[in-house]
């Protein structure tokens, strides 16, 4: 059990957080330096984890439909439609909490469209999942008619700029979910029964599982992430941007999840993992930020990490690795 | 007489995978035109030893040597480059690309560095006719049945072997005449002077091929002789290391003591796939399904069990009306099925043997009466126990059992939803003679504990051996239905070729 619990602190995820974190300190001394003020804690490393959570949030949906071996690419869209859809309807004169639940059912909505594709049409997830990346910032402009739509509700503000028990409210509702989210997937039978659809789905199909219904769930609450994300961004900038908000995010929750271990390919998938991975990156957009690099930067220290991170996980570094001192004793002999 | 040049040869071979040792100081030597069988049970390490001849994996100690030169494949690629073509267990091909492509990939003909379609297709053609096999080569490999994809296979390690032929249960899912077509085309390639080896299950075709034998217990070499001086029983013995008592338990299986109807199929038919089938499915039967390849033996189960959804008839369960329009609702209703093609339909490759014990189960039980770890482990144990299904341990991912150990846990799968009703499509196929008996007796254990058992087998002697009736399919049809006295292989294959009579008339 102890070997177990150590063999997950040191997994290349945990390790490669570090090394980001521990090189972020030496551009920036100031880096791990948190202080309490005005009711809510400050500091690089709270926002690190503040900014990072809109990802968070998308892997942790993102996770189960990768898990089934699908994607989806819709996931940043589906950010704009909701922010836009919860910003018009509080600028309309709506109550706050009707416009987050239709928010919220916008992003079911979508996710139940993708599902359909999917489980019922049997088209390619990549494919199915791109109309709705197209299409949705169609949507989200028509709903905001065009313009960025800014708004002074004090509950959605909230949602975006808030804090709770001293913590920013969008890493509250990140943890929060992450917690919730791995509590139903582990304590039920669902994630064992989305692996078995991940890794064989016509198997899973002989095995009495329903995985049609298991693939429209997945994809349901991936549509339900995004529109809590979308809320959150919204909430942050005051307003709905139908053109850039979530722009380009599904590419870093892709990676996040990536990142975190679970293969594209489809089966085993861990939620927590995932949303280090969202950390992982964050760490390293705030870390070239504050280093004072050009932004540019940003990308190519990015995928030189990403390369480095998927090196480690993939199968010929475990042969070269693990093998390899065997194999020469094998030789020498 | 000049002993023939030694081929291919393995060396003190060693294999350890992880805690476990699969081949322990292993030798087999193969002989120029001959055929070497490579027999064991289930486990033995009969495919890890080949692999590692074909530089699949690597040897943990001991060396291969090729025409007595000390070899190093690093995958099979480079195998093939010097001559050794293979067949492996699992079918390798690429299910969505072209009969034709799977066929000739990596050594396309080419002119001018282009690959010439027409040309690829006609010789395409030509090769699959040695076979008899007639089809369309520019349509994709998965639309075939397993069989028509492991001819493909063999046809295309047989294009790529100049000096080795690997064959690792090549007919686990033929019938007789392809077996036949098959062991021509060997006699064929020994005659040219390839060293072929040759694993399979059944003993009888090893008799009628091979040469010389070596045997494996539980990743150890017993032995190696020439066929000439052992009999069955001699080989039986060194591969199960005891003498197996009866193969085939005389059936008792009389119809009268078979229960009370407990399914009624009426009119069960689909348009183009089955046939509209009547039959009534007894407590405590067997009703066995022969026929030929493609004579819709398959398409029926997957009717009975929801997997294609039936256009015609109903289904009554003890006298009421129930829809099977998904596995989902046959799995409620207490059917189980184990599929013939185990690669693609049965096992779940990436997980564990537990869980692929436990997820039909799970499947009934729901998303949320997650069965805890604890009660996982004991199932899982349980049937691991009754089924003798050899894995290093239950947390390792399925794929890496041996083939016929995958098939028991998809068995030992189904056994755990406590069935009514248990479809079972090849049950046997790539099981060794201790298992073999082992899953006949099972069967019909099963059967005196009441539960109601649709088999389809190619083996007739098996089917004989435990059914109460038999149904026989011939081109998407059930044409007959034998009982008592009828039950025998003769009749049997009477029935099933009854069709080349009138179409000979
Ligand atoms: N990659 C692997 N990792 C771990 N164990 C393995 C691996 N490959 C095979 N084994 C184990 O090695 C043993 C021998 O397996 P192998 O596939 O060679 O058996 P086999 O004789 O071909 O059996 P069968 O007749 O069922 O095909 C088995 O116990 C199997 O679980
Ligand atoms: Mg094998």
């Amino acid at each position: 059990m102890k070997t177990r619990v150590l063999s997950r602190l040191i997994s290349p995820q945990t390790m490669a957080l570090a090394a980001v974190l521990l090189v972020n300190w030496i551009l920036f001394p100031g880096f791990f330096d948190i202080e309490w003020k005005d009711g809510r804690l400050f500091g690089s490393l709270i926002d690190v984890l503040n900014r990072g959570a809109p990802v968070a949030i998308l892997a942790i949906g993102m996770t189960a439909v990768i898990a089934t071996k699908g994607v989806d690419l819709s996931v940043g869209a589906v950010m704009a439609i909701a922010g836009a859809t919860a910003a018009t309807m509080v600028e309309a004169g709506w109550p706050a909490h009707t416009a987050v639940a239709v928010a919220l059912l916008a992003g079911l909505a979508c996710g139940l469209w993708n599902g359909v594709l999917v489980a019922l049409l049997d088209i390619q997830p990549i494919i199915a999942t791109l109309v709705i990346m197209v299409a949705g910032r169609g949507i989200a402009q028509l709903i905001t008619e065009g313009s960025i739509v800014t708004f002074s509700d004090p509950t959605l503000i909230f949602i975006g700029t808030g804090s709770f028990l001293g913590l920013p409210m969008p890493v509250v509702i990140a943890a929060t979910l992450a917690v919730l989210a791995t509590l139903l997937v582990r304590r039920t039978a669902l994630g064992l029964l989305v692996e078995a659809v991940g890794v064989n789905r016509s198997a899973a199909r002989y095995a009495g599982i329903s995985a049609n219904v298991l693939l429209l769930a997945v994809y349901v609450f991936c549509g339900f992430c995004a529109a809590i994300a979308g809320m959150i961004v919204a909430g942050d900038i005051r307003g709905a941007d139908a053109n850039n908000a979530g722009l380009w995010l599904e590419l870093d929750a892709i990676l996040a999840v990536v990142i975190g271990g679970t293969s594209l390919l489809g089966g085993r998938f861990s939620i927590l993992m995932s949303v280090l991975g969202a950390v992982i990156i964050q760490a390293m957009n705030t870390g070239i930020l504050v280093s004072g690099f050009p932004p540019e930067f940003n990308l190519v220290v990015k995928s030189g990490v990403i390369i480095l991170i998927l090196v480690l996980q993939s199968p010929l570094s475990a042969t070269l690795f693990l093998r390899a001192p065997k194999a020469k004793t094998g030789a020498s002999k | 007489m000049t002993e023939p040049a030694t081929v291919l040869q393995a060396r003190g071979v060693v294999k350890v995978f992880g805690q476990h040792r699969a081949l322990d100081d292993v030798s087999i030597d193969l002989r120029a035109g001959e055929v070497h069988a490579l027999l064991g049970e289930n486990g033995a390490g009969k495919s890890t030893l080949i692999k590692i001849l074909t530089g699949a994996y690597q040897a943990t100690e001991g060396e291969v040597l090729l025409e007595g030169q000390p070899v190093r494949f690093a995958d099979p690629l480079q195998a093939q480059a010097a001559g050794i073509g293979t067949v492996y267990q699992e079918v390798n091909l690429l299910p969505n690309r072209s009969v034709a492509e799977n066929l000739f990939l990596g050594h396309q003909p080419t002119r001018f560095g282009f690959v010439q379609k027409k040309v690829i297709y006609a010789k395409a053609r030509a090769v699959l006719a040695t076979y008899g096999l007639d089809v369309d080569v520019r349509a994709e490999l998965g639309s075939y049945s397993v069989a028509v994809q492991q001819i493909v296979a063999i046809a295309r390690a047989v294009e790529l072997s100049g000096k080795v032929l690997v064959l690792d249960e090549p007919t686990a899912s033929l019938d007789r005449n392809e077996v036949d077509r098959l062991f021509d085309i060997i006699r064929q390639l020994k005659a040219r002077g390839l060293a072929i080896i040759f694993i399979t299950h059944f003993l009888d075709q090893v008799f009628a091929i091979s040469d010389r034998m070596t045997v494996l217990r539980n990743g150890k070499l017993i032995g190696t002789s020439s066929l000439k001086d052992v009999s069955p029983t001699d080989v039986v013995r060194m591969m199960l290391g005891k003498d197996l008592e009866i193969l085939h338990p005389v059936s008792t299986a009389a119809e009268g003591a078979s229960g009370p109807v407990m399914l009624s199929f009426d009119g069960f038919g689909k348009p183009g796939k089955v046939a509209p089938v009547t039959l009534d499915i007894h407590r405590g039967e067997v009703v066995g399904v022969a026929g030929l390849l493609g004579s819709g033996r398959t398409e029926l189960a997957r009717l009975m069990f929801g997997v294609d959804t039936a256009e015609s008839g109903k289904v009554t369960m003890n006298g009421k009306e129930i829809s099977l329009r998904s596995p989902v609702q046959a799995v409620q209703a207490g059917f189980g099925f184990c599929p013939e093609d185990r690669k693609a339909d049965g096992i779940f490759g990436d997980l564990s043997v537990r869980e692929n014990l436990i997820i039909a189960l799970q499947a009934k039980l729901g998303w949320f009466k997650a069965l805890n770890r604890d009660e996982q482990l004991e199932i899982a144990g349980r049937y691991a126990e009754a089924l003798d299904i050899r894995a290093a341990n239950h947390d390792m991912p399925i794929k890496l059992l041996s083939g016929g150990n995958q098939q028991k846990v998809i068995l030992g799968r189904w056994l755990a939803i406590d069935p009514n009703f248990l479809i079972l499509d090849e049950p046997t196929r790539g099981i060794d003679v201790g298992a073999h008996a082992e899953i006949v007796r099972t069967i019909n254990r099963l059967r005196e504990d009441g539960l109601g058992l649709l088999v389809i087998s190619s083996e007739l002697d098996e089917i004989v051996a435990y059914s109460s009736r038999v149904v026989v399919m011939r081109d998407r049809q059930m044409v007959a239905e034998l009982h008592g006295q009828d039950i025998s292989p003769k009749i049997i294959v009477q029935a099933i070729a009854a069709q080349h009579q009138e179409a000979a008339e």
